[in-house]
């Protein structure tokens, strides 16, 4: 009996790890993977500056501008000390509304990303947990929305809502609409993965309810590929809320947003380039910066890389 | 590795007293995040035409990846050869370029995998993948290479293979698809046929049909077969003679009745003991105390002091050549006198 | 401690028909894999019954119908009397304390996401009654302990063990709730050689700590004469032969265990020419579809006519134990 007593040693199994096969553990391995991936950092990097804009616009002023000091005598004046961008056609700062204007951009973006992820990841683990009627009812409802193509859709949803309406909420509310039969469709994949994996079954032998089988053993093991996609979403919604409000449904003046600035631009574009290609060069930035720790994230996470 | 001037050395099918295949104090390293994991530390031995080796360890000893390394099958990065030879026909392989390896590989030796349905592409029919082999080596028609395929399919007994020539992996059963991947690789007669735990993932019936039909194959055209096991049981089945590999070298290498009747190193004798017999009840198992070594943190000395009986001091401090116990076996153990005579353990 | 002749599990008449279906919009079945086809034996209080068949004799769906994870088609599984197959709700999940199982792949029956204490703790959360909170934690480092594990290491995670160390973790579990009967299903077949024996050995140590009864299910007829009382064989949903370990191992008289038992590699070239081979033609027939009468009949060597007319019962026959052969005959097949 006294081979029964052995103390566990480190880590075993190091041919497996060796080799690759089996990650030591998904989170760990994925974020020893992202420290030392420079995409991530630069991405990483990036989106936390834009945060930082976004929550603390007046940090980032210039000394006695802000975007409500306008004035048309003013105009479309190129750079200069006090207009680091330069003015728009209304005499404004341009460099200051880009920085008020980052707000609107995270937040529908992060938003939007929340709530289709929390949306479509409850319903997916619902529908692959489940299945039988509750998927069918959720998956046929999931593909009515997925039919629909996603700015015409989302332009049709804020038009009902109407622009005495439109805001920040409603821009969020068209996209999320849109937008959560994806996370659906992925999450219930994966949920459906987990669910046949033999800890499940053990779970379930010891007396688990669903409640539990659903939150502590499948969930956990679930939901990778929808933080995947969440991310990679991230900059589709900035890059929509631009385009909404570019075309008018979207955010409205007085508020911010570099979609409407971009939209104000466009007419006198030749004599004054600035205020149009100061926000639409953030506007690239900040999605290029998502799209970077979104493919990062997806490296690390996604198990077929693996 | 690549010495062009070895490169336009045909291989030549003279050869004196060189074994058709002689591994030479082989090593293979990996390299890892968490370190060099070294998995195989100077493993030798040889395969004669006709002759039957079995490798015996478990997983992480290196039988494995000895065996890739033969193949020339290891990803390169992050595997590397910092040392050894692979003489086939008494060219050392690791010398050839990648297109006269690639001439060896698959045609002179050839190897079979546990896992028969990953092997096997699922979109082809078996016919189609068995016949490829002779249009792309042979270059042959693809009426003559199906016809050769349905030859083969016969060769390894599976019934009625002129209607299932056109079948697809997924329609055969585990040990039939074994059959498959076996006729794919004698099809070109190799000189040297590996089998990587050919039968580990088959039933008993179907492991004795399987291990039988190598034999067999093995007995008709003379090939040198090295297989490679955990199963102490299907080695004494079928082996001429056995290397057993612990901790990435071989600790014992003898004729395999010799072993059985009386193992030369503490590893082998424990495991022989703690294995349950289907012939005999007997009472509590002997288990070999502790775990496989971690490879990334070798035990220093003699790999398996920390789990043997017969361990001194100087087992810490000194790595054990293999020693010599006669001139078919060897045993790398300090006390292999002992664990012969059976005086401790 | 020896088994007692109190039946604590009763399994009688046992059948699981999965329905086989065809069409998308109106699904009509159109037949069933017969994976259990009338499964019946008893299991006493300290036994252990050793299963074994190869891959699709239903030998893993028996386990999950004992474990009431799978629903019977028909039949009784009763523990202490009660049928656990008719159960449902809270009494089912007090029963489920009686009944556990340690499953066979080490790596796949942890969730990698939580630690060796909430795995092994799991148990106590969800039969709250069994322990208070705050005992909790003593009572998984206590069972840490019992199967030969650090009761430092509560707090590592799977990964962080080897397959026989992962195996204890599941062994851990499956006793958290003092059962009296735990299935065992391959519980050693996916660890090295030198671990199998530290597993078996800790099984039976367990056994007669607690007194507990074992179904073990393998493929391995080595490891399963070692561990059992006695042994069920299993062919294509059906027991073909039971008896104690001598009966089915030296004196079987059924031919499937006869070519079964010979088909076993020996480690011990000794006499390896000599060694009678039954080498079985063919692979078991499909469970959807199984032959008339005696299921075995299509790889038999003693077949007749009366084996395609009449299905030949589980009655006590030549040797002295149960068979289902019409030709039951003694044959010792592994002593040369």
């Amino acid at each position: 009996m006294s081979n029964d007593t052995l103390p566990a040693t480190a880590p075993a199994q190091p041919v497996r790890a060796a080799k690759g096969k089996r990650p030591a553990s998904l989170w760990s391995d994925a974020w020893y993977d992202l420290r030392r991936n420079p995409v991530f950092i630069i991405g990483a990097v990036m989106i936390a500056l834009f945060v930082a804009i976004s929550a603390f616009p007046g940090l980032f002023d210039t000394v006695g501008v802000d975007p409500s000091t306008c004035s048309l005598a003013q105009a479309r004046k190129g750079i200069n000390g006090e207009h680091w961008f330069g003015t728009d056609n209304l005499g404004c700062d341009v460099y200051s509304r880009v920085i008020h204007g980052a707000r609107v951009s995270i937040i529908v973006g992060i938003v939007s990303a929340a709530v289709t992820g929390i949306v479509g990841g409850a319903l997916g683990l619902l529908a692959g947990f489940y299945g039988r009627w509750v998927d069918v009812i959720l998956s046929r409802v999931a593909e009515i929305f997925f039919a629909i193509p996603s700015i015409l859709g989302a332009l049709l949803i804020l038009a009902v809502i109407g622009r005495d309406n439109a805001g920040i909420s409603s821009v969020v509310l068209a996209l999320a609409l849109l937008a959560w039969p994806m996370i659906l469709r992925i999450m219930r994949a994966s949920v459906i993965t987990a669910k046949h994996q033999d800890y499940v079954m053990a779970a379930r032998a010891l007396g688990a309810g669903s409640g539990r089988i659903m939150m502590r053993h499948i969930l956990p093991n679930a939901i990778a590929p929808v933080i995947v996609v969440s991310t990679i979403n991230l900059g589709a919604f900035i890059a929509a809320e631009a385009a909404l409000s570019f075309l008018g449904v979207g955010i409205q003046s007085p508020q911010i947003s570099w979609g409407l600035m971009i939209a104000d631009a466009r007419n006198r574009f030749l004599e004054a380039p600035l205020p149009l290609l100061f926000p639409a060069l953030f506007l690239s930035l900040i999605i290029l910066s998502v799209v970077m720790l979104g493919d990062a994230v997806r490296d690390a996470l996604d198990p077929k890389l693996r | 590795m690549n010495n062009p001037s070895v490169d336009t050395h045909p291989l030549s099918d003279e050869v004196g007293q060189e074994p058709l295949l002689a591994v030479d104090n082989l090593h293979v390293e990996f390299v890892t995040r968490q370190g060099l994991v070294k998995a195989v530390n100077g493993v030798s031995y040889t395969v004669n035409a006709g002759e039957s080796l079995a490798v015996l360890g478990e997983s992480g000893s290196g039988k494995s990846v000895t065996a890739q390394a033969i193949m020339g099958i290891l990803d390169m990065p992050p595997a590397r050869v910092p040392k050894g030879q692979i003489r086939f026909r008494g060219t050392d392989m690791l010398k050839l370029s990648d297109q006269a390896r690639g001439q060896i590989r698959g045609q002179r030796i050839a190897m079979i995998f546990q896992d028969a349905l990953s092997a096997l592409n699922p979109v082809f029919t078996v016919g189609w993948q068995i016949s490829e082999m002779f249009r792309v080596h042979r270059g042959m028609s693809k009426r003559d290479g199906m016809k050769k395929a349905v030859e083969l399919m016969d060769r390894v007994r599976i019934p009625a293979a002129k209607q299932r020539v056109n079948d697809y992996p997924h329609q055969f059963s585990g040990g039939m698809r074994q059959r498959i991947m076996i006729a794919m690789s004698i099809a070109l007669d190799p000189e040297v046929l590996i089998a990587d735990e050919p039968t580990t993932a088959l039933d008993v019936t179907v492991q004795a049909q399987i291990m039988e039909l190598l034999a067999e194959l093995q007995r008709e055209s003379n090939m040198g077969l090295i297989l490679i096991t955990h199963d102490l049981g299907v080695v004494a089945d079928v082996a001429d003679k056995i290397a057993v590999m612990y901790g990435g070298r071989i600790v014992e290498h003898a004729p395999v009745h010799d072993l059985y009747k009386n193992p030369g190193h503490p590893y082998s004798k424990g495991l022989l003991e703690s294995i349950p017999r289907v012939d005999q009840k007997g009472q509590e198992l002997y288990a070999i105390k502790g775990l496989p070594p971690n490879l990334l943190d070798m035990p220093s000395g003699c790999a398996f002091h920390p789990r043997c009986p017969y361990r001194r001091d100087n087992c810490v401090t000194d790595v054990p050549p293999l020693y010599e116990i006669s001139g078919t076996r060897g045993s790398a153990c300090h006390y292999y006198r002992e664990v012969l005579d059976g005086t401790v353990g | 401690m020896a088994p007692s002749a109190e039946r604590i599990l009763e399994v009688r008449d046992l059948v699981k028909h999965f329905p086989l279906t065809q069409g998308i919009v109106l699904k009509r079945q159109i037949g069933a894999i017969k994976a259990v086809d009338g499964v019946s034996f008893d299991l006493h209080r300290g036994e252990t019954l050793g299963v074994v068949g190869e891959s699709g004799c239903g030998k893993s769906t028996l386990a999950k119908l004992l474990m009431a994870l799978e629903r019977p088609t028909s039949g009784e599984v009763k523990i202490n009397g009660v049928d656990m197959a008719k159960a449902h709700g809270p009494t089912l999940k007090r029963m489920r304390r009686n009944i556990q199982m340690v499953m066979q792949d080490p790596y796949t029956s942890l969730n990698p996401r939580m630690t060796v204490g909430d795995i092994i703790g799991e148990p106590f959360e969800i039969h709250s009654e069994v322990a208070p909170k705050g005992d909790r934690r003593r009572k998984v480092q206590e069972l840490l302990e019992v199967v030969g594990l650090n009761p430092e290491h509560v707090n590592r995670y799977p990964h962080q063990f080897s397959g026989g160390q992962r195996q204890r973790i599941g062994i851990a579990r499956g006793l958290a709730l003092q059962p009296e009967v735990i299935i065992c299903d391959e519980p050693v077949s996916a660890l090295d050689v030198s671990i199998q024996a530290q597993v078996m050995n800790l099984l039976e140590r367990l056994q007669n700590e607690f007194n507990l009864a074992y179904i073990f299910i393998a493929h391995d007829l080595s490891v399963v004469r070692h561990i059992s009382d006695r042994v069920a064989v299993m062919y294509l949903g059906k027991i073909v032969e039971l008896g104690n370990d001598v009966a089915i191992y030296d004196r079987p008289s059924h031919p499937y265990t006869q070519a079964l038992l010979s088909a076993v590699p020996v480690p011990d070239p000794e006499g390896r020419e000599q060694r009678e081979r039954i080498i079985l033609q063919g692979d078991p027939p499909s469970p959807a579809d199984p032959p008339s009468g005696c299921r075995f009949r299509t790889r038999c060597w003693k077949a007749q006519d009366i084996c395609a007319e009449q299905e030949p019962l589980l009655e006590i026959r030549a040797g002295g134990h149960l068979s289902a052969c019409h030709f039951a005959e003694e044959h010792d097949v592994i002593h040369v």
